[in-house]
């Protein structure tokens, strides 16, 4: 450790300004910070600052996820054995999805921290961390089989467009994720959706049972066939169908107390999230038409990516709303918007995406007149004064 | 007892180094300083050079913009040094100090009998106007106002804060005597703020002429601006007044004795300090006799005040104006592996991201090190949990940085002062300035509105 600390404080000046490799300066420094935190000291304002950083900030965020990604690679095993009939331990569920999903990620966070590091260098920047939360949560909202190439561009399109040309991280509009993943729905819809993207091999029909349908829990209600759905708690641990890290609505949960123990997540976007979703589905209910309707409002809440949006996408802090009552308002709307989607949408059942997404260009609005509120009282006790 | 104000939102931090309530008297500095720097907005106009002989109570120099206000020498002795700063801005005006000390002689009367003018312009001579000081902006106060009101915060809450209650227990009637003074000086309200969670001295308790306010909470409950906001809260326009006790207790003994008795009671704290006790000074004091041999070995940063809001001084630095603190921390000029990645349960941090949190009650011995780099504003929401005025702190800062004059004054900007926003540079995750750009929003809106 002395000795690698000893090492780098030597071939720093090289990529200082005028050295030999100036051009990677930003790449020097964010592994190099990566390794061993700045010794910079306080100069002036507060002698002390709080031990907590960007890094660490993130890095709990990706730890929230794990759970998430490990029961996905098991799901993908798992789902892959029973639609081939075949036979197979934990280990080899987990290791055959292991071996799909980790090409995935490393695309993904290859290509996403290349543009990054690219555009850090170009701004004179350091490099900002959010990427690696980003980079985790893009795979994890992709169906099994997307192709690789799929997984870059859509990573690319997601940074520069969703990101890079805002100024960056902390300054996009749109969560860069799901930007990703709106861009791929769009752009090649039929990678995206349907009943054979989501068990792995289904696409080239390898060795799939016959018997075996392919559909999603969610795409199953939606076509009406709400007697074909999952036991409820299949859909609360997750032993169903979707995209790679949303079915399992316990290991969201886990990520989400991680969050709110920590306080990295907010509380009051991911519970208003949950009660707008729930006060949507008990409307729909009180009005239902078809069977779909009929699903209970709750259930919802375990189907498809409402609970995975709710803990991981609504609650990333640029995009949402940044005051206190801002976020419930936020949050309660995307609950709201995306079950509202879900059901009435005929074309497309996961309304959750579009919903974030929606509520993500309205948060400077929600903020503006919860701002313009406090204004007012301020202005009113003045008038009374005077 | 009167109400209480609960404030909810803030934060303690728990560090090593608390002064223990023995009062040590040092030996006598020899050197004192007062420095222009700590005085927000004047121009300094030197009145004395090297080599002049001065008595306490002898101007050194006064504002270009207030030429009454004087600004006095605490000790009798002669002018060694004039340390200047960039652009040859005075940073310090040195006194070598007398064995003994002699006292300008001023005339006084009982502050019942005199009017407000004579009062300020004892005030202004006797270098003690200085001690008042006004919100918003956080200059001196201008004689020519009639505050709506005096606010004076009897408690300190920040880190490692002296205990107000023991430094003024013993000067009852000198500060009655403060108070009479400030009597004179607004036709509104004097608040005199008190921490409810233990019972106030006497001091405090007993004083005439003042309403009594009642406070519980985590710092910044004692902040004069958290207080004002809660009571009586500044509009546009509005200005408020605002002193601490041991400045009272000094207007108090001035117009007892008709002398600048300059005296000041002060704790020695950090987790560096070998023995943290409380001394009896006088103000711009050097600190080198109080730390010589007391401190620990290595790079340490001294503080004149808290950690939060006070300036870096070197060990033979002078004590600032305005503050009873002086505090004693290591440097943090140092890397730590994978520091993003360890448990932490030697760190702290007001979130739960680190697992000290498992540790409830420990005291810290926090550093100098920024623990990161700067980065954009990505997280949200903490500030908010250690701001307890209703204003949106985030908001009001964006609109510092972009100079929007209309929208600084909308959210807030004449209610705070950089020390209501000292916790929320702690706290940032984005390791923002957050100080400093609360000081050049409050110098936009002086010069724009003057």
């Amino acid at each position: 450790m002395k000795s690698l600390r000893r090492y780098l404080d030597k071939i720093k000046p090289h990529f200082e300004k005028g050295g030999k490799f100036e051009k990677l300066h930003s790449t020097f420094d964010a592994f190099e910070t990566f390794m061993f935190t700045p010794d910079a000291v306080t100069s002036k304002g507060s002698h002390i600052r709080d031990s907590v950083d960007m890094k660490r900030t993130m890095a709990i965020v990706v730890f929230a996820l794990v759970p998430s990604v490990l029961f996905g690679m098991w799901n993908i095993g798992f789902h892959h054995f029973k639609a081939t009939g075949q036979e197979g331990t934990l280990l080899e569920m987990f290791w055959l999805g292991f071996l799909r999903i980790l090409p995935i990620i490393v695309v993904s966070y290859g290509v996403g921290l290349g543009i990054e590091f690219a555009f850090a260098q170009y701004r004179g920047h350091e490099v900002n961390e959010g990427f690696l939360v980003s980079g985790m949560l893009i795979p994890l909202v992709l169906p099994v089989d997307v192709p690789l190439w799929m997984v870059a561009l859509a990573t690319a399109f997601a940074v520069i467009i969703g990101k890079e040309v805002f100024g960056g991280t902390g300054m996009n509009i749109l969560n860069p994720a799901l930007t990703a993943r709106a861009f791929l729905f769009f752009a090649y819809p039929s990678y995206m959706s349907g009943n054979e993207v989501w068990t792995h091999g289904m696409i080239k029909g390898e060795g799939i049972a016959d018997t075996f349908s392919g559909a999603t829990p969610l795409a199953e209600a939606a076509a009406g066939n709400v007697d074909n759905l999952p036991e409820v708690s299949e859909m609360f641990f997750g032993t169903i169908l979707g995209s790679i890290g949303e079915t399992s609505t316990l290991a969201i949960l886990i990520g989400a107390v991680i969050l709110l123990f920590t306080g990295v997540g907010s509380a009051r976007i991911m519970i208003s999230t949950f009660i707008g979703g729930l006060v949507m589905g008990l409307l729909l209910n009180a009005f239902a038409v078809n069977p779909f309707m009929e699903v209970p409002a709750w259930q919802h809440l375990l189907l498809g990516g409402f609970a995975f949006g709710a803990v991981f996408m609504a609650t990333d802090p640029v995009s949402a709303s940044q005051t206190p009552k801002g976020k419930i308002i936020y949050g309660f709307l995307i609950g709201f918007l995306a079950i509202l989607i879900r059901v009435v949408n005929p074309a497309y059942p996961e309304g959750v995406m579009l919903a974030i997404l929606l509520m993500n260009v309205f948060a400077p609005l929600i903020d503006h007149y919860v701002i313009e509120n406090n204004i007012k009282k301020r202005l009113k006790r003045a008038k009374v004064k005077a | 007892m009167s109400k209480v104000i609960k404030i909810k939102k803030g934060l303690n931090i728990s560090l090593l180094g608390t002064a223990e309530k023995i009062m040590k008297k040092a030996d006598q500095a020899d050197f004192y300083a007062i420095k222009p720097t700590d005085f927000v907005g004047i121009r300094p106009k030197l009145v004395v050079k090297v080599g002049d002989k001065v008595k306490a109570g002898t101007p050194l120099f006064f504002d270009k913009f207030q030429p009454e206000v004087q600004f006095t020498s605490p000790v009798s002795g002669e002018i060694v040094e004039i340390n200047r700063g960039e652009r040859r801005a005075i940073l310090e005006v040195v006194v070598k100090a007398d064995k003994t000390i002699e006292y300008e002689e001023f005339k006084v009367g009982d502050p019942k009998n005199l009017s407000r003018e004579e009062i300020i312009e004892a005030l202004q001579k006797s270098g003690l106007w200085p001690s008042l000081r006004q919100r918003p902006y956080s200059t001196i106060a201008n004689p020519n106002d009639t505050p709506k009101a005096i606010f004076i915060s009897a408690f300190d809450s920040a880190p490692l804060a002296p205990d107000m209650d023991y430094i003024v227990k013993d000067c009852v009637e000198c500060f009655q005597k403060g108070i009479d003074v400030l009597s004179k000086l607004t036709n509104g309200k004097i608040h005199l703020n008190l921490n409810a969670d233990y019972p106030p001295a006497d001091t405090f308790t007993k004083a005439k002429g003042v309403e009594l306010n009642y406070f519980t909470g985590p710092h910044p409950s004692g902040n004069v601006g958290v207080q004002i906001n809660k009571i009586d809260p500044i509009n546009k326009g509005d200005i408020i007044w605002y002193t601490y006790p041991q400045e009272i207790a000094a207007i108090g003994r001035f117009f007892e004795k008709g002398i600048y008795d300059a005296t000041k009671i002060v704790a020695l704290t950090g987790s560096e300090v070998k023995n943290p006790k409380y001394f009896k000074v006088l103000n711009g004091a050097s600190i080198k006799n109080l730390v010589k041999n007391n401190v620990n070995d290595g790079e340490l940063r001294y503080i004149s005040g808290n950690v939060l809001t006070g300036s870096k001084m070197e060990d033979d630095g002078y004590i600032g104006f305005y503050d009873n603190q002086i505090t004693v921390i290591p440097e943090g000029k140092y890397h730590d592996f994978f520091g993003w990645a360890t448990p932490g349960f030697k760190k702290y941090t007001a979130s739960r991201t680190l697992l000290s949190w498992l540790i409830p009650g420990k005291k810290y011995r926090l550093d100098t090190n920024f623990h990161g780099g700067h980065r954009a504003y990505v997280m949200t929401g903490e500030y908010e949990k250690v701001f307890p005025m209703d204003i949106y702190p985030v908001q009001l800062i964006k609109a510092i940085m972009i100079e929007d004059i209309d929208k600084m004054e909308q959210l807030g900007i004449y209610e705070v002062d950089e020390e209501d926003f000292a916790l929320c540079e702690y706290v940032c995750t984005s390791k923002t300035e957050v100080q400093s750009i609360i000081r050049n929003g409050l110098d936009l809106m002086r010069k724009e509105m003057s």
